[in-house]
């Protein structure tokens, strides 16, 4: 049902007890419809998924069949045992559920209810999470992980007997990742616990509500009991219609790049006419750079502050309770700052950058004005040509509610091994009984049981053709019939490894007085930075982080040096995560308006005159096509193709492009990709080869290139690499890296790469190298997306020869030397140094001969 | 100086670097080969290092020795040597040699067929392999050269070692690779680690701190079919 954001009438009011009407009435509220209306089926015994834009009162309804209950239950007696959870709480973020912490705290204690309601995070003190386990509070408030690992402990049946309730918040954000996994697998084991467990489930608005409400209940029930297979759905209609403007600015928008800098004085103009103003952006690097500009333009010192994942946790909780204190006037923050966490009399959004998805634009425009009846504001600030479209097409979206989260993908393996061996560390279990609970898991209703057996042969001995890690297995049968773990050590390595996340090697930044070089110590750390990132600076390299420019001076054990720096050439890190591709969705709006001259109208001038000027000197593809563009440049070839399918699918697709145009003799000399767009040059003519159909531009293009080409290409492909380690750590293959024993450890311990290519030429078909095979076509890969491209546009390839590069091929045209292709261009680097060397040196030296008398 | 070269399609002349006046090709294999003396080294097999990590409940998988037998397999039929130097931390452990597939057992005896072979005692296997032909040395001194596990604290010319897994870094437009090496200053050599499973130490390391006289030191990277030759001044930490 929907229900409107009306305030209840009286009658509704019944299924509340007394002291709450009093409460709500004392705050001069009335409980609004959909908080009644979840607590009446809550008390029917229903699960329920409740999906509410921010600020209509989500956490309060979620908590309310808990609250209810738990105020009329009656008193343990002295002597009596301790009673177990009576409501899990689980959300994404530790942040959030500290914030709740306070916010539930807060009408319990004023309703006076005698509710005890903790936190467990990776936070809590060891002390305190012993005691929970002593005296567990009615309420607990944790995440995922923590949630793993107390299913993984000898009392978990004991400690969960009493569950009634588990509330899911931000549940849009949590299925959709391999945590979400791990999240369906403990919940199925929660309910293995207690059958009759009732779930809640917050979210903002989805694209496929169905999804969300399957993944709330058992899919695969105990037999005899009733169960439906699919929460019940309670819908909140939107809030006011959001205010939301693309900057139609002053300069001339730039042909590339996401820096946004022209657009700095009017975003600074907008700053102070506003409260307080949230900034988002798409990257880290991104954020750096806006902070470093606006600071530049802030002639009033207005106080303007820095928010991302990378910097110190202090730092971060500076910020925000200084956001909560209204204190600052604007805060440059990326995803970090995407999720419900409420404070701060936001009145302006800005999003610096294309939003990527629709359904992300709407989440962030969320956070001004978090209350539901006032609209947000917000302005969109493209950073190029391309993202203006791309604004546009997001913003009619948001007019249309269109939503587009990405579709939910079947349970990662790896992440099933893990909790195989989780629930062995808590109690032994029975395989057939374990199968048919974790089919329950909406991620896993599909599992096959050899696979199943595959992966609990993988948890016990590794699962290799070659068997001989019997003696060594981590789990055995046992006469019983029941799986055990087999020592002690086992659980404890668990416990270490825990979890879904695994986070590149990063390094500490930590500050030293300036002069002091190496030998300084004792600065402040000032957050974390990639490994691989640091690594390329040299001592004296200038770059930009939180918010300062700084100095390197060196790497000494896990902890990067630096100083204040100063001058000109600042480099800014960049992150391997935080880019999100384009989503399907919004590059079909995208598409649509190029092909809709009608629709330009809503553009700005100088944007809608590169479109006429490229209809005029070139084309512009029908909404189904894809247009491929040819032309000479100097003495090279160019082929620009425009699918607009995102970064990662359209890498793929250059990787095998050129791969082909290798093999028809072409001699392709490299690529590069952007959300919109490819190029690939060559120093053949490839329009003549298209014509002579050496290949054909439809063979070129043919789904037959996720074959054989794929699979070949993959296989020595750091991006596969990079996805085993990931894969091999969830799995519990390897242990995960802690801080302090980088580097001096090398040479003692196994890398993932090494691992992965000797069981590559040894047993490609191991459970691990399929799983990082999925893995890496739905991610960094985006293979399905590419194939479903391909097979759209099958037929449908439109071909332009031109003289010269046409209007829009000058983005992807600038890209061209600004990031290289990581591929095997190693050895290249490699002979560059060798030969300057040489150059150096002298000939002799450089190859042999040294020493030689 | 009077030599000829029994595989010159292999050798050619430029490849040859000299330690303590011995001329020696550093093979892009990892493996350090002597053409007037038929004398091939590797170091640092740590062959069944998959089962040791799996003795302590890490199941890497159990393809390593397999796998670096293979590579040895290749290096010895192209140079066909007629002394073999193991140098050191041939097994990974003292029960390495027990704890080996027979299959793998065979195959290394057919190796070893034939040919004088040594296994030079490393930190991981102090003691000879059991039941294993070869001769089991703590070093051996063959002409100018010395060959031992872990290089001296103080300077010996022609001191062959492994022990320490050597590999470089460059950085070379913005862009970072690391590989294994053979580090040497015209005095020394160290060889890079040959097993499957090995991870390496970069050369500044101050594991290495004394080791090279630095104004002349080579870090000789592995390139996938050539050596690259990297001066000191070149390199970077980490």
């Amino acid at each position: 049902m929907t229900v409107e954001p009306r305030l209840a009438d009286q009658n509704a009011a019944v299924a509340l007890p007394e002291p709450f009407v009093r409460w709500f009435g004392e705050k001069g509220w009335s409980p609004r419809a959909h908080q009644i209306e979840l607590l009446a089926r809550a008390q029917a015994g229903q699960s329920v998924l409740l999906i509410a834009p921010t600020g209509a009162g989500k956490t309060l309804a979620g908590f309310l069949p808990s609250l209810t209950e738990l105020a009329v239950r009656p008193k343990r007696k002295p002597g009596q045992a301790h009673r177990g959870i009576h409501t899990l709480y689980i959300s994404p973020l530790k942040a959030l559920a500290v914030d709740i912490e306070r916010n539930l705290g807060k009408p319990v204690e004023e309703i006076g209810l005698p509710i005890s309601i903790e936190t467990r995070t990776g936070d809590t003190p060891s002390h305190k999470r012993q005691r929970q386990k002593l005296v567990p509070p009615d309420i607990l408030l944790t995440t995922p992980e923590q949630l793993a690992l107390l299913i993984a402990a000898p009392d978990a049946r004991r400690f969960f007997e009493e569950l009634r309730y588990v509330v899911l918040d931000e549940l849009h954000s949590l299925v959709t990742s391999k945590r979400g996994h791990l999240l369906a697998l403990g919940l199925a084991r929660l309910r293995n616990y207690v059958p009759d467990l009732q779930t809640i489930g917050l979210s903002a608005t989805v694209a496929e509500p169905d999804e969300l409400r399957r993944w709330l209940v058992s899919q695969n029930p105990p037999k005899g009991l009733a169960a439906p297979d699919m929460a019940g759905l309670i819908t909140v209609a939107g809030g006011a219609k959001p205010d939301i403007s693309i900057l139609d600015s002053r300069e001339r928008v730039p042909w590339s790049g996401h820096s946004a800098r022209y657009a700095i004085p009017e975003i600074y103009e907008a700053i102070k006419k506003h409260r307080t103003t949230i900034l988002f952006v798409n990257t880290r690097s991104q954020a750096e750079m806006l902070f470093q500009e606006l600071w530049r333009a802030n002639e009033d010192s207005l106080p303007i502050a820095l928010h991302h994942g990378s910097l110190d946790v202090g730092q971060r909780r500076r910020v925000e309770k200084a956001m909560g204190e209204n204190a600052l006037r604007a805060i440059v923050a990326t995803s970090t700052l995407d999720l419900g966490i409420d404070w701060g009399d936001v009145d302006l959004v800005v999003h610096v950058g294309a939003p990527k998805g629709a359904s992300r634009l709407a989440q962030r425009i969320g956070r001004a004005n978090h209350r539901m009846d006032e609209p947000s504001k917000a302005i969109l600030i493209p950073a190029n040509r391309f993202e203006v479209l791309e604004c546009r097409a997001a913003l009619d979206a948001n007019y249309l509610g269109a939503q587009d989260t990405p579709p939910l993908i079947n349970g990662a393996l790896d992440v099933l091994s893990q909790h195989v061996l989780g629930v062995a560390c808590g109690a032994p279990f029975d395989a057939d009984l374990l199968f048919e609970e974790i089919r329950g898991a909406a991620p896993y209703a599909a599992l096959e049981r050899d696979t199943f057996d595959r992966v609990i042969d993988f948890v016990a001995t590794g699962g290799y053709a070659l068997q001989n890690y019997e003696r060594y297995a981590r789990i055995r049968k046992t006469k019983d019939g029941l799986w055990r773990v087999s020592n002690p050590r086992v659980a404890q390595q668990y416990r270490l490894n825990v979890g879904t996340i695994v986070e590149m090697p990063e390094l500490n930044v930590r500050y030293v007085r300036q002069g002091r070089g190496m030998a300084g110590r004792g600065g402040p750390v000032l957050g974390k930075i990639e490994e691989y990132f640091a690594e390329t600076l040299r001592p004296g390299d200038n770059f930009l982080f939180a918010g300062k420019v700084l100095r390197f001076e060196g790497i000494r054990e896990s902890e990067c040096v630096v100083s204040n720096g100063a001058g000109a050439n600042i480099i800014v890190p960049s992150y391997a995560g935080g880019k999100f591709p384009l989503s399907t969705y919004l590059a079909d709006q995208v598409r649509g308006m190029l092909a809709d001259p009608d629709r330009w109208q809503a553009l700005p001038e100088q944007v809608a005159d590169w479109l006429r000027i490229q209809k005029d000197k070139s084309v512009l593809p029908k909404r189904g096509d894809l247009l491929v563009e040819t032309f000479p440049r100097g003495n090279r070839h160019y082929m620009v193709a425009y699918p607009f399918e995102g970064r990662l699918a359209h890498q793929t697709l250059g990787m095998l492009l050129t791969r082909r145009l290798e093999r028809a003799n072409a001699r392709p000399l490299g690529f590069v990709a952007t959300d919109y767009s490819l190029a690939v040059w060559a120093l053949d003519d490839m329009a003549a080869l298209f014509k002579a159909r050496k290949p054909s531009l439809a063979a070129l293009f043919d789904e037959d290139m996720l074959g054989d080409d794929l699979e070949a290409w993959l296989n020595d492909s750091w991006m596969l690499k990079r996805t085993f380690r990931n894969c091999a750590v969830i799995a519990g293959l390897i242990e995960k890296r802690f801080p302090g024993q980088e580097k001096s450890g090398r040479q003692v311990t196994v890398s993932a790469d090494l691992i992965y290519d000797v069981l590559r030429s040894h047993e490609p078909d191991h459970i691990l190298l399929q799983a990082t095979r999925t893995d890496a076509s739905s991610g960094l890969l985006d293979v399905s997306r590419l194939a479903d491209m391909l097979s759209r546009v099958r037929g449908r390839i439109m071909h332009k020869h031109l003289d010269q590069i046409s209007p829009l091929a000058v983005p992807i045209m600038l890209e061209i030397g600004k990031e290289s292709v990581n591929g095997g261009a190693n050895e290249t680097l490699l002979m560059e140094a060798a030969d300057l060397v040489e150059e150096a040196m002298g000939p002799g030296r450089g190859q042999g001969q040294q020493g030689l008398t | 100086m009077n030599f000829s070269l029994t595989r010159t399609s292999l050798i050619a002349e430029a490849d040859l670097i000299g330690i303590a006046g011995e001329r020696a090709v550093c093979d892009p294999r990892g493996v350090l080969y002597f053409p007037e003396l038929k004398l091939l080294a590797v170091s640092d097999l740590h062959l069944e290092k998959g089962s040791s990590f799996a003795r302590r409940g890490a199941l890497i998988p159990p393809y390593d020795t397999g796998a670096t037998l293979l590579r040895l397999q290749a290096v010895i039929s192209d140079y066909q040597p007629s002394i073999v130097i193991s140098l050191g931390d041939s097994f990974h452990d003292g029960g390495g040699a027990e704890r080996m597939h027979a299959s793998f057992r065979e195959r290394l005896e057919a190796l070893m067929a034939g040919r004088q072979w040594f296994w030079v005692a490393g930190n991981h296997d102090p003691e000879a392999p059991a039941d294993l032909p070869g001769e089991t040395v703590r070093e051996l001194a063959i002409g100018a050269l010395v060959f031992r596990h872990e290089p001296s604290k103080v300077r010996v010319e022609g001191e062959i070692a492994g022990h320490l897994h050597p590999c470089a870094r460059i950085v070379q437009r913005g862009r970072s690779v690391r590989r294994r090496c053979f580090a040497g200053d015209g005095g020394r050599m160290i060889m890079p680690a040959f097993g499957a499973y090995t991870g390496s130490l970069n050369v500044l390391d101050r594991a290495y701190a004394g080791l090279f006289r630095l104004e002349t030191l080579m870090a000789y990277m592995l390139g996938a079919e050539r050596i690259f030759a990297i001066s000191h001044p070149m390199l970077r930490p980490g």
